[in-house]
């Protein structure tokens, strides 16, 4: 009892923190479910089937390519453009910082509905109705992953002492030099994060995707129409995958952070 | 740290340009066109073009169909959006700042592998995790049965298609950014004042309420910040756990948008809620106290 008492508020943390995987012990089974009806969504049997032909869902497979594509191509333009703004931001000294600032801000804290129906609105607007489509996906997602990555890359920018640029410059080292060889391998933890950050939000991004995708089906556009018709198991393959996927870059980069500290001890 | 020299000139200004330019254009801008769109002419359509006739009446229109309240259970999609919205983030404070307290203070050194336990199951897609609700809270599923067996619901009672299932899947879906911010503020928390609190004779509790929350605020304000705008905003979870009884504001605005292309109403729509959920936000920022969030 008095163990109990003294370890109360862990053993709720621990029992909320199962609660949030209960969804995912759901998602791993149904990948291994073998329907007996499209329309009933239960736990029906045990099959390989689904994850040995995954694509064997009508439209997945190129819906998850289409994800794919658009997830790294507005990953590469948000990092970009994010990481120079990042730089520009805590190394150099520009008038309007404040309304900088607040511009990065906003599109983090608008609700994805009113940004995403405003870009509508704008496309329409300019004409460019009956061409909605992969670009605007694109612009759109690389539009709202750019305040994180800017955020990502100047914190871990602002959090770094510059005693190692200075002694590599003192070292006769030129700006192009120190930059490559010091600031860039020192900064890029922080720009991979940003860039896996950017691809997860794009990838999964729902409510702005449907408001500008014209007949672009991505997969969380396929997911949304496969729910009114009957959900393919496979569709509980892919969810797996993005797990596994994103817990083994997780837990890795966690790992190999805790081996350099203690390299460094 | 040795404080960081800004460097001056022209530099900084290239470095900035291409991402200012790209939010100005693709953020910025679409807020014009956005409110531009909610006073054009109700009359115009895709084939014709919209007249901008400066037609205020569409926002008594759109409040009108779906801000006001039919009766005290059906509150309509804009009050309803905001009712759910509320009652979710009380529920992830609740459940946040458990989990969150016991990550900063009780883990000891699990405390990181406890951190990215929490961030993980949100990897998978938001979509496909709300799908799983759906099956969890089946009628004939093992909570719905349970629930049904203690008599905490009628035999023919369910979850599905009821507020409680649409309120329970956005508190679920937006737990960590309830989550992150509050243990960002616990963490910081200098565990000698709370020593201190309690070598001056107050009980955990009081030096609970006299400590450690006035010091989480920060978070407190943060988190539910960061929870109630996307939850509000969120039409997934209505769609997918709710029935049309439990329709939400966002649901409407992409309907009208992209189906009934009744576009000055749809505007009119997006830009009342973008204002309600501003004022509620400064309201919300000056009574707490904490304006230097923003």
């Amino acid at each position: 009892m008095r163990y109990l008492r003294k370890h109360l508020v862990l053993i709720l943390g621990l029992l909320i923190l199962v609660y949030t995987f209960v969804p995912i012990f759901v998602v791993v089974l149904m990948s291994f479910n073998d329907p007996a009806s499209k329309l009933i969504y239960r736990f029906d049997g045990f099959t390989l089937a689904n994850w040995r032909h995954p694509c064997g869902a009508e439209d997945m497979c190129s819906s998850v390519v289409t994800s794919v594509e658009i997830g790294l191509l507005s990953t590469l333009g948000a990092t970009i453009l994010g990481t120079l703004a990042a730089f520009a931001l805590v190394r150099h000294d520009f008038h309007g910082r404040s309304s900088m600032n607040l511009l990065i801000f906003l599109p983090m804290a608008a609700p994805e509905i009113v940004m995403g129906s405003s870009l509508l609105a704008l496309f329409v607007g300019a004409g460019f109705a009956g061409q909605l489509g992969f670009w605007t996906i694109l612009i759109a997602h690389i539009m709202f992953c750019l305040s994180f990555v800017v955020v990502t890359v100047r914190s871990r920018l602002a959090g770094m002492d510059d005693t190692l640029e200075q002694a590599a410059m003192d070292l006769y080292a030129t700006p192009r030099q120190t930059f490559w060889r010091v600031t860039f391998p020192l900064v890029f933890p922080g720009i991979l994060g940003a860039a896996l950050l950017s691809f997860s939000l794009s990838f999964d991004d729902f409510i702005v995707t449907n408001l500008n995708a014209g007949q672009t089906t991505t997969f969380p556009l396929y997911v949304w129409g496969a729910a009114q018709r009957g959900v393919p198991m496979q569709v509980n393959v892919v969810g797996s995958v993005m797990f596994l996927v994103s817990v083994v870059i997780v837990v890795g980069g966690e790992l190999n952070s805790r081996r350099r500290m203690r390299a460094l001890a | 740290m040795a404080e960081m020299v800004r460097r001056r000139g022209r530099t900084g200004y290239l470095l900035l340009l291409p991402a200012a330019l790209w939010l100005f254009v693709f953020f910025v801008v679409p807020f014009y066109s956005l409110v531009a769109t909610s006073l054009f002419d109700p009359g115009g359509s895709d084939a014709k073009g919209y007249d901008m006739t400066y037609h205020v009446a569409n926002y008594w229109t759109a409040l009108k169909h779906y801000g006001k309240p039919e009766s005290w259970t059906n509150l309509g999609p804009l009050l309803r959006s905001l009712w759910y919205g509320a009652i979710a983030t009380g529920l992830c404070l609740v459940l946040g700042y458990v989990l969150a307290y016991a990550i900063a203070f009780k883990a000891g050194r699990w405390k990181n592998l406890m951190l990215v336990l929490v961030i993980a199951p949100f990897f998978t897609s938001f979509l496909i995790r709300t799908l799983s609700w759906k099956l969890i809270l089946a009628d004939d599923g093992f909570v719905v049965n349970t629930l049904q067996a203690v008599h905490l619901l009628g035999s023919d009672g369910r979850l599905l298609a009821t507020p409680v299932a649409v309120v329970a899947g956005l508190t679920y879906n937006f737990l960590p950014f309830m989550v992150l911010p509050l243990f960002a503020s616990i963490d910081k928390i200098d565990h000698r004042l709370i020593e201190a609190a309690s070598d001056l004779y107050a009980n955990p509790i009081r030096a609970f309420f006299k400590v450690t929350w006035p010091l989480s605020l920060p978070g407190v304000v943060s988190g539910t910040l960061l929870t109630f705008i996307p939850a509000v905003g969120d039409y997934i979870n209505a769609s997918l756990l709710g029935s049309p009884n439990q329709r939400m504001i966002g649901s409407v605005i992409q309907q009208q948008f992209t189906e009934a292309h009744n576009y000055p109403v749809a505007g009119a729509l997006s830009v009342v809620m973008m204002t309600l959920i501003v004022a509620m936000v400064l309201f919300y920022v000056r009574r707490a106290g904490t304006e230097e969030l923003l």
